[in-house]
């Protein structure tokens, strides 16, 4: 039995806006717990390409798209994470305007019957100014509820 | 004037603080990175390490021969999970490349050579050349 896809795309579930301060101290602790190397000379404040996943620290409530999917946060993975940044990655004592949007949220049965939820979500990151600084694009994975679709 | 990459990227093995720095360091608090019962509520037999480090880690191999402002899109897909303990490997190479734009593949894998992440990368003039 092969398996099915169902494709659902929703309107625009967007987050309110959150603010996020690109700080010396956050850099310096996100560099280490990467292992991100010295940089080249000129480059010390750029941030490091996944740098703006620390987009944990601001939002909360309102700013969460994600809550919106509805998924179950003990079964949900991570399954991916696409950046892009219009010119170079921001660097630190920029000022970023960030707002999260739910693009996508799509079904598919495995071979054993069982449902997975893919949810993707779309933050943009625009200066003070509302230019477009980069773009993170998150993808989720809801695995199915223990015990549905196995083999008895 | 042809990019060279550099070698592999080796770190590990992974440690509980290794995992706990990351989280901090991120505002990823998901307790299945560092609680184990945490992790055996959501049918873990262990804690896993977030995703998010190995592609910090794979972003660490592409900076050790390019320059962090050359980034122009970084994208990567999680295929296994890390466990404590695991060495993991990031290997990539130069794809393409062309008017100062190189697309570079990488993959990341632990110690058995299972791939726990796969990814990819544009640069724009990654050694300040012309």
């Amino acid at each position: 039995m092969t398996g099915e896809r169902e494709g659902v795309e929703v309107p625009a579930w967007t987050a309110e806006p959150f603010t996020l301060h690109i700080e010396r101290g956050k850099l310096r602790e996100f560099t280490r717990a990467v292992r991100t190397p010295q940089p080249w000379p000129g480059d010390e404040d750029v941030v490091p390409p996944t740098f703006l996943t620390t987009m944990r620290h601001w939002v909360g409530g309102p700013s969460e798209a994600w809550p919106l999917l509805g998924f179950d946060p003990a079964r949900t993975m991570h399954a991916g994470e696409e950046y892009e940044f219009v010119g170079p990655p921001p660097t630190v004592g920029m000022t970023l305007v960030g707002q999260s949007r739910i693009e996508k949220i799509e079904e598919r049965t495995n071979r054993a019957g069982a449902t997975l939820r893919f949810g993707t979500m779309v933050t943009e990151f625009r200066d003070l100014d509302g230019a477009l600084v980069a773009r993170a694009r998150l993808t989720g994975v809801e695995t199915p509820v223990a015990g549905e679709g196995g083999r008895d | 004037m042809t990019e060279q990459t550099a070698p592999p990227l080796t770190v590990g093995p992974l440690t509980l603080t290794d995992l706990v720095r990351y989280q901090g360091a991120s505002g990823d608090f998901n307790p299945i990175h560092h609680d184990g019962d945490a992790a055996a509520k959501a049918g873990l037999d262990a804690v896993i390490a977030p995703g998010m480090l190995s592609a910090g880690l794979m972003s660490s191999w592409l900076l050790s021969w390019s320059s962090r402002r050359s980034v122009r899109a970084f994208a990567i897909r999680f295929t296994a999970p890390v466990r404590l303990g695991d060495t993991l490997t990031v290997h990539g190479e130069i794809t393409a490349g062309g008017d100062g734009t190189v697309q570079v593949a990488m993959t990341c894998a632990n110690e058995q050579g299972k791939v726990v992440a796969k990814g990819q990368a544009t640069l724009h003039r990654p050694q300040g050349g012309q």
